[in-house]
């Protein structure tokens, strides 16, 4: 008797359970069944949409969103059935823990591929469920090497990589400033110290002698006894792997000592933030962007941009345009919205992209992925170099020689819109 | 029914549940279920945390160390970082001994401090922790640095790899419904030890130590001993997790271990009740979902009525912790499910 | 050295603070950094607002700081009303527990405010040095000091000379018999949070002026050294603050610019050698332990002479 209620309730619950397990996925993409002829392809984004580099987020998350509008625009068919895309869009906090559990969203929701994540942080543990599940996934920012070293078949990046940033600003500087002396300073995060090390790399091997290594980390304000140190050494030349949050006093510190040294920063402090950090202090800092900067993708993109959303890209949306972009191709060439299948496609893609032409490599980082150098001008970055291959175009010729349209006349009015969209670029946290 | 057979019947309904969970969780999607395991996470090391604070009474506010020590050993000891792949079952242990070595290390200089000495010091104990893990890439490259190490192993039994689906009997058990499994043994192991640690000797031993440390002396308690033995007991629960959390995630940086991580497990050991496994449990699993709560909360909410996002669910979780602590302090000081000696001690010690 | 000195004098201010509620209620304030950054964030946003408007720059930063400070008192005194008085007569963990609560409540609220964003000083103190017996000083680092030693002057002859300063001795001594003795212990305490909550106002303006950036963050890792210096000199002792604060200060500076040549094992023959060819290096500490210094001398004071540098009463508090 008492056993035969224990095993109703237990059933009852059992069933409660169950009833409950399936009152409770409430997906925001309803999916509206599609009519028959129709086929609904799911593509993710994953971003920070909140904290500190939410605008970072938002503004890749508006490249792949652009992507795929437009593709639904161009009523695109596979395997006979009007393709419908829809963005499946994810936050990911730029938190690991919580860039595994959207992954896993991503997963369930049965999305045919997916565009980012943002940091590298989040990237390199989702990975391995998008691999487990073989879903390609394509980052439009994360530069960590580490990424795409895992040997995993899905992962691709259409942004160049930190070992591929470095050795181009520590070429740049090797070369046009001839440094006998170079202190190599960092944030001790995962981003500064990465293209720290690559900079040291460049730079011992064009038999340039390199201060052992100091670092602060990303809240340090106080650079003096470093720097005092860096002085007391006579370094002509100082490369920072930091933000501009700390490296915008570190650069004034420099200068309030008295250092003549050359200052050369990577990507995340390459923003126009740093006149206002450094103030006078910030002319002729020397800095690199991944990738072409936004003023020089493509100029249908950029229109289309700016009509969409009614901002300026800020930094990687072309490049997650892009990412969108080479899943869709990748789909049309295989005839098929099934990763499996069209997995191959995007592998050997060679494409067009509005970040230059992308193919991809064995390990899917990006083949002859550019950099641009810039230069701190009256307050200004100015575009100053293009470093593809390890080839040093300058930047003048390189828009003149790339320019479609005749009514681009090159140098200044190039030069100016350079600065606006990067206006509130990457802010302290932009990369962890 | 009389009351033995009333607990049981909890007990069985209770562990039902438990175990149905899973199946329930992946019909929302396998997401919930990593959810699920993050937060056992957090029960677990609550539960090693409440060893320490509710227990003996000693405020540590730099526990995620020890975390942080549990996935760091596990990470090196199973992943491409120095080539060596050890099963779970050996590495385990290995990082709770490792985490329990470093308790002790915590532990034998600050047995003369109390309170919110001890609570600064151990804060500090935490920050240099993550900051060596931080920073051993150099001379000799050890912990990677903040390039984090990736590529660690998952749990294997046998030929059962716990990052892949496999199915039994027809049934389908993903990578993590196994780690639900896993944890949730694991978890039930730990409020074994720490229901029945409540009850023995060193329990009570505990108890004098936080009543009245001279007190506890004089009545012949070694009390450097047990003051030791609390430390080194809660770390190793913390190493158990972190090894857990490694094993999980595949990818670890010291970004996983800064001091908020610590707030946050003080906060749910404080929120729930020191000192109460139940409260402690009740603590860690509210602390834990209220990020995914707000997310499905906070933001639509938000959308609806501003259009736009003003305040973003990360802070409001911040806010939420913060307010937690102030106001369980102020207003319940002995958590939502108080311990009954905490209770007490709490309602009618008005002497100092 | 020069920039130890002065990056000493706003750990001391701010150690003033910790000190001085510490010796009278025994209190970690652990809020305290929080003040110190609320009051950068305040004048920094004062200061941005005039030099915009083109005011003299010594005017700017005089009401910057005088426009914090008020914010800051009202701060502290909330804070200790609310969070602190009620639980004056619990247990000790309890009001150390809200204190961190407090902490955390204050800087996402800060956050909330003024956003994540670093805020930069505007460019309006011209970057003039002077070279003094060989070392590169700056306008600000003189200021930064002088005012530090004149602050602390003042906080001395607040305390010994002032019925208000009698007060708070006698309430540190024994607060039932200074209630007995007609002493209103209440305001004294709130008296002690606010002067503590202005004092951290100024040292937030000035680091912030000093280095030219302000966030919502900056106020724990601030406030955690200054805690550490405040231990260092003696917790509840005044002068302790101050030569603490220098001395964590100086010692931090010199640090990291030296710790890495003295563990550079190749200096003593002792590094591989595949490293050490060639003037290479084998460096086991660089500046980037420099963060542990504090926490180090922290310990080290704690455990082995709890009553600091410069205290007499160790009581059975450590």
């Amino acid at each position: 008797m008492k056993s035969s209620k224990l095993a109703s309730t237990l059933l009852a619950v059992a069933v409660g359970l169950i009833g409950c397990g399936k009152e409770e996925p409430k997906k925001p993409a309803a999916a509206v069944a599609p009519p028959a002829p129709s086929i609904e392809i799911k593509i993710g984004h994953v971003g920070p949409l909140t904290g500190g580099i939410a605008h970072l987020g938002k503004d890749n998350e508006n490249g792949a969103r652009l992507a795929i509008e437009e593709a639904n625009a161009a009523k695109i068919k596979i395997d006979g059935k009007d393709a419908k895309f829809v963005l499946v869009a994810e936050d990911d906090q730029a938190d690991p823990k919580v860039g595994t559990t959207v992954a896993q969203k991503l997963v369930d929701a049965k999305v045919a591929g997916v565009v980012g994540h943002l940091n590298s942080g989040t990237s390199i543990p989702a990975s391995a469920i998008y691999n487990q599940a073989g879903i390609p996934v394509i980052s439009g920012s994360a530069t960590n090497p580490k990424l795409t070293e895992q040997g995993f078949k899905v992962q691709f990046r259409t942004v160049g990589r930190d070992d591929q940033q470095g050795p181009a600003i520590a070429s740049y500087l090797a070369v046009t400033k001839k440094p006998k002396l170079v202190a190599v300073i960092d944030d001790a995060t995962a981003y500064g110290e990465g293209i720290a090390n690559e900079v040291e790399k460049t730079l011992k091997a064009a038999n340039i002698k390199v201060l052992p290594r100091e670092k602060g980390t990303d809240k340090t304000t106080d650079w003096k006894a470093v720097l005092t140190k860096v002085k007391g050494k006579n370094a002509d030349a100082v490369f920072y792997g930091g933000m501009d949050a700390t490296g915008g006093p570190l650069l004034k510190q420099g200068r309030e000592l008295g250092m003549k040294a050359v200052f050369s920063f990577g990507d995340g402090a390459c923003t126009d933030d740093m006149t206002k950090l450094a103030g006078a202090a910030a002319d002729g800092l020397l800095c690199s962007q991944a990738g072409l900067p936004p003023q020089a993708a493509d100029k249908k993109f950029l229109e289309a941009y700016k009509k969409r959303f009614n901002v300026d890209p800020i930094l990687y949306a072309p490049f997650t345009y892009d990412g969108a972009n080479l899943l869709i191709e990748a789909m049309k060439k295989a005839n098929s919205a099934d990763p499996a299948k069209y997995l191959p496609e995007l592998a050997k893609n060679s494409f067009k992209g509005a970040t230059g032409n992308i193919a991809f490599d064995e390990k899917g980082d990006r083949k002859d992925a550019e950099m641009t150098i810039f230069t701190m001008k009256d307050g200004k970055l100015a575009p100053v170099a293009i470093i593809k291959g390890g080839k040093t175009t300058d930047y003048a010729e390189f828009m003149k020689a790339t320019a479609q349209a005749p009514s681009t006349p090159a140098p200044a009015p190039a030069a100016a819109p350079a600065a606006e969209p990067a206006k509130d670029a990457p802010k302290a946290e932009a990369k962890k | 029914m009389n009351r033995g057979k009333l607990i049981w019947t909890g007990v069985a309904l209770v562990a039902i549940t438990l175990l149905l969970l899973p199946f329930a969780l992946s019909y929302a999607g396998t997401a919930w279920v990593r959810i699920a395991n993050f937060a056992m996470l957090y029960v677990l090391l609550a539960l090693g945390l409440n060893i320490v604070v509710g227990f003996a009474g000693l405020l540590d506010l730099g526990y995620i160390a020890f975390y942080a020590v549990g996935a760091y050993t596990y990470a090196l000891l199973a992943s491409p970082q120095f080539g060596l792949h050890l099963p779970f079952w050996v590495i385990l242990p290995i990082g709770a001994a490792v985490a329990a070595l470093f308790g002790v290390m915590l532990g034998a200089p600050t047995l003369k401090l109390r309170g919110d000495y001890l609570a600064i010091v151990t804060l500090g104990f935490g920050e240099i922790v993550r900051i060596f893990l931080n920073n051993l890439s150099q001379p000799v490259n050890i912990t990677r640095g903040p390039q984090g190490i990736a590529g660690i192993d998952p749990v294997r039994v046998g030929s059962v790899d716990f990052s892949r689906s496999d199915s039994l009997l027809g049934v389908v058990f993903s990578g993590p419904m196994k780690y639900y499994y896993l944890l949730l043994l694991l978890l039930l192991a730990i409020v074994l030890v720490n229901v029945r640690l409540q009850n023995s000797r060193i329990g009570r031993a505990w108890e004098a130590i936080r009543e009245d440390e001279v007190a506890a002396r004089a009545m012949g308690i070694d009390t450097t001993g047990m003051k030791l033995l609390a430390f080194a007991m809660g770390a190793s629960f913390g190493g158990v997790a972190g090894g857990m959390f490694a094993a999980i995630q595949g990818f670890i940086s010291p970004e996983s271990f800064v001091l908020v991580e610590s707030v946050m497990v003080v906060s749910m050991v404080v929120l729930g009740g020191m000192g109460n496994v139940a409260g402690v449990i009740l603590g860690a699993l509210l602390l834990a979902f209220v990020p995914e709560i707000l997310r499905w909360t906070v933001e639509p909410v938000q959308q609806a009525l501003f259009g736009k996002m003003l305040v973003e669910p990360e802070v409001i979780r911040m806010l939420i912790f913060g307010l937690a602590l102030v106001l369980v302090m102020l207003f319940r000081p002995a958590g939502l499910l108080p311990s009954a000696v905490r209770k007490r001690e709490l309602t009618h010690d008005r002497s100092t | 050295m020069v920039n130890g000195l002065t990056l000493g004098a706003v750990y001391a201010i701010v150690a003033l603070g910790y000190t001085m509620v510490y010796g009278i209620i025994q209190l970690i304030n652990f809020a305290h950094g929080e003040l110190v950054m609320i009051g950068a964030m305040v004048a920094f946003t004062v200061i941005n607002l005039l030099a915009a408007a083109g005011m003299p720059p010594l005017a700017v930063v005089l009401i910057g700081t005088a426009c914090a400070i008020p914010v800051c008192m009202l701060v502290g005194y909330a804070m200790e009303r609310l969070a602190y008085r009620p639980l004056r007569q619990a247990p000790r963990l309890a009001p150390l527990i809200t204190a961190i609560g407090v902490s955390i409540i204050l800087q996402h609220l800060a956050m909330l405010v003024w956003s994540r964003n670093v805020m930069a000083f505007p460019q309006i103190i011209p970057l003039t040095s002077y070279s003094f017996l060989g070392a590169i000083v700056t306008g600000v680092q003189l200021t930064i000091v002088g005012l530090c030693f004149a602050m602390m002057a003042g906080l001395a002859l607040l305390v010994y000379r002032t019925r208000l300063g009698t007060a708070m001795r006698a309430t540190a001594q024994n607060p039932q018999v200074a209630r007995l003795m007609g002493v209103d212990v209440n305001r004294v305490i709130a008296a002690t949070f606010i002067i503590g909550a202005a004092l951290g106002a100024v040292a937030g303006v000035m680091f912030g002026t000093y280095y030219g950036v302000a966030q919502y963050t900056m106020g724990s890792v601030l406030g955690l050294k200054a805690f550490a210096a405040a231990v260092l000199g003696g917790i509840g002792n005044v002068p302790g603050a101050m030569v603490g604060g220098l001395v964590l200060g100086v010692v931090e500076a010199l640090g990291a610019g030296y710790i890495g040549e003295l563990t550079d094992l190749c200096r003593y023959g002792l590094g591989p050698e595949a490293r050490c060819a060639d003037g290479g290096h084998f460096v086991l500490f660089g500046s980037n332990y420099q963060d542990v210094f504090a926490f180090v001398v922290l310990i080290l004071v704690l455990v082995f002479r709890p009553s600091g540098l410069l205290g007499e009463r160790v009581g059975d508090r450590a």
